[in-house]
């Protein structure tokens, strides 16, 4: 085992321990910041895999955007300091199974197209992975750039904006 | 020539000639984290005991003056006060979470320094997206802040939480798209490219009145993402005694303070490489002679000399203006420097494409 191994070994027991925590925590300000432990090594293990645009992009979406979110809708609605009701013992099991049956899932799944496993010589082949070419493949129009998706995702997205304006929009009180 | 380049060239190989490689690896790393630490310490003495002695000039007064010559130990007196007392955690608080913030909080700072260059060729990591991981992880420090606010179990400190977070995510859009329209012109976000891209002159002059506009907003908006006056709302002491470190004391409300120097230090570094060429000495386009002249200043000394003059300019700020209100400042962002930037950053491609700068 290299050293490079004992880093992954390190971070997924990290990422895996954090994520359990966050969802047996009793109290749900810790569930949020074990949730944000969780995503920080997930951003780790892109840095160890070498993609470092894809790290930035997880920390700068799930790290510093949702958790945030989510931190101050706690803050705005739940009341904090209490511990949570514990979960029914049904909604338990049942969870339980669900998790259970999508670890064998991937395990089948691993086992079955053990063929896509990197080989050593495939280490030679590396994609370029520099911003420049991820910016023109997003944008690029030819077979298979990514401009359609961008611009509908984009739409998707100022649908969502307006959206939220339209909600949060209070009408004066003189106008009806 | 003696330079930091040629001091850590030789460290390097003669730890590889001397151990195996990854022995050879361990050791820098330790080497690195020890100088970080140390580049902490000294940053937070230094930078605390100028904070005071700006404000005294400002205000026409001497400022410390009795522990060592000219009150030049002073806050390393402050410091050993600050390790000596008792740090406590109030009954009511989340313990986990209370005594984690400020490592949070340090931790961070600490992450961002990874990329910025400090003189020629010395820099930890030169990272592929260099910049677009500053933005990354800086966008990290507010969870620190609603962390220590929230677990402090104080309503003083949760409201200066809530306004730090608000404040932090809304002025992270001004700073981002500054740094963006630096980033057209130079068509790279390595911090090691941005600064090699100002070999003839540095982006304030070269990029005409857009680049000024997008460093006056960046200067604005760092200076509210560090939580300092005139947007220091989040520890506003006249309206929330502290706001969120209320509740610390001794060492942990040392490390806050120090993250807030760290992050001013660090702010200042990104923004002096990005419009003040970091460490490149200041060239004037073809002046051959003017150039070689230039480069006979050490390159850190350069990069210190800009750092510092943008540090004393964000001290200054804060012992001229008077401090706003939550509503101006939200309004200041949303409704006038985010707009300004966008527009900037319209203009700044126009000129980048049609190649109109220096």
């Amino acid at each position: 085992m290299n050293a490079s191994a004992v880093v992954f070994y390190i971070l997924s027991a990290f990422i895996l321990a954090t994520g359990l925590l966050a969802v047996t925590s009793r109290k749900i300000f810790r569930t949020a910041i074990w949730l944000l432990f969780s995503l920080t090594g997930v951003a780790g293990l892109y840095f160890w895999l070498g993609m470092q645009f894809i790290a930035a992009v997880q920390v700068v979406v799930y790290v510093g955007g949702i958790v945030v979110l989510i931190i101050f809708s706690i803050f705005l609605t739940q009341q904090s300091g209490k511990d949570l009701p514990s979960p029914l013992r049904r909604r338990t099991v049942f969870s339980a199974l669900a998790a259970c049956i999508g670890f064998a899932l991937t395990c089948l799944l691993l086992s079955r197209y053990s063929s896509f496993r990197v080989k050593e010589s495939d280490y030679d082949f590396a994609p370029d992975m520099s911003i420049s070419a991820i910016g023109n493949q997003l944008l690029s129009t030819s077979e298979h750039g990514y401009v359609l998706p961008f611009e509908v995702i984009s739409i998707l997205l100022l649908a969502a904006m307006i959206g939220c304006i339209v909600i949060a929009m209070k009408s004066k009180p003189g106008d009806k | 020539m003696l330079s930091i380049e040629n001091i850590t060239h030789s460290i390097d190989v003669w730890l590889y000639g001397t151990f195996n490689p990854t022995a050879a690896l361990l050791l820098e790393s330790l080497i690195v984290g020890l100088c970080a630490i140390t580049l902490f310490a000294v940053l937070g003495l230094v930078l605390v005991l100028m904070e005071r002695k700006v404000s005294a000039y400002m205000q026409i007064r001497l400022g410390p003056n009795r522990v060592g010559p000219g009150g030049a130990l002073q806050t390393v007196a402050d410091t050993l006060k600050l390790a000596m007392k008792e740090g406590l955690t109030p009954d009511g608080a989340d313990k986990f979470l209370f005594n984690l913030a400020p490592f949070m909080v340090i931790v961070v700072a600490m992450l961002i320094l990874v990329p910025v260059a400090f003189a020629k060729g010395t820099q930890i990591w030169d990272i592929n997206i260099g910049v677009l991981y500053i933005s990354a992880v800086s966008s990290l420090s507010v969870i620190g802040i609603l962390m220590a606010g929230w677990a402090s179990n104080n309503k003083y400190s949760l409201l200066g939480a809530m306004r730090s977070g608000a404040q932090i995510v809304s002025y992270e859009l001004s700073a981002g798209l500054s740094i963006i329209s630096i980033v057209t012109l130079t068509g790279s976000l390595r911090i090691s490219d941005i600064i090699d891209s100002q070999q003839d002159g540095w982006w304030l002059f070269k990029g005409h009145i857009p680049a000024m506009i997008s460093f006056v907003i960046f200067i604005i908006a760092v200076t509210a993402e560090t939580n300092r006056a005139p947007f220091d709302l989040a520890e506003a002491e006249s309206e929330l005694t502290a706001g969120f470190h209320t509740e610390y004391s001794g060492m942990k409300f040392a490390l806050f303070f120090l993250a807030e120097y760290v992050n001013i230090f660090i702010v200042c570094a990104i923004a002096a490489t990005l419009f003040l060429g970091g460490w490149m000495p200041l060239h004037i386009g073809h002046w051959t002679a003017f150039n070689h002249a230039m480069d006979y200043i050490p390159s850190s000394l350069w990069f210190i000399g800009k750092t510092f003059f943008l540090i004393f300019v964000i001290m200054w700020f804060r012992w001229t203006f008077p401090r706003l209100r939550i509503d101006q400042l939200l309004s200041l962002e949303w409704k006038y420097l985010l707009p300004l930037s966008l527009f900037n950053l319209l203009l700044m491609t126009l000129i980048s494409i049609k190649g109109w700068h220096f």
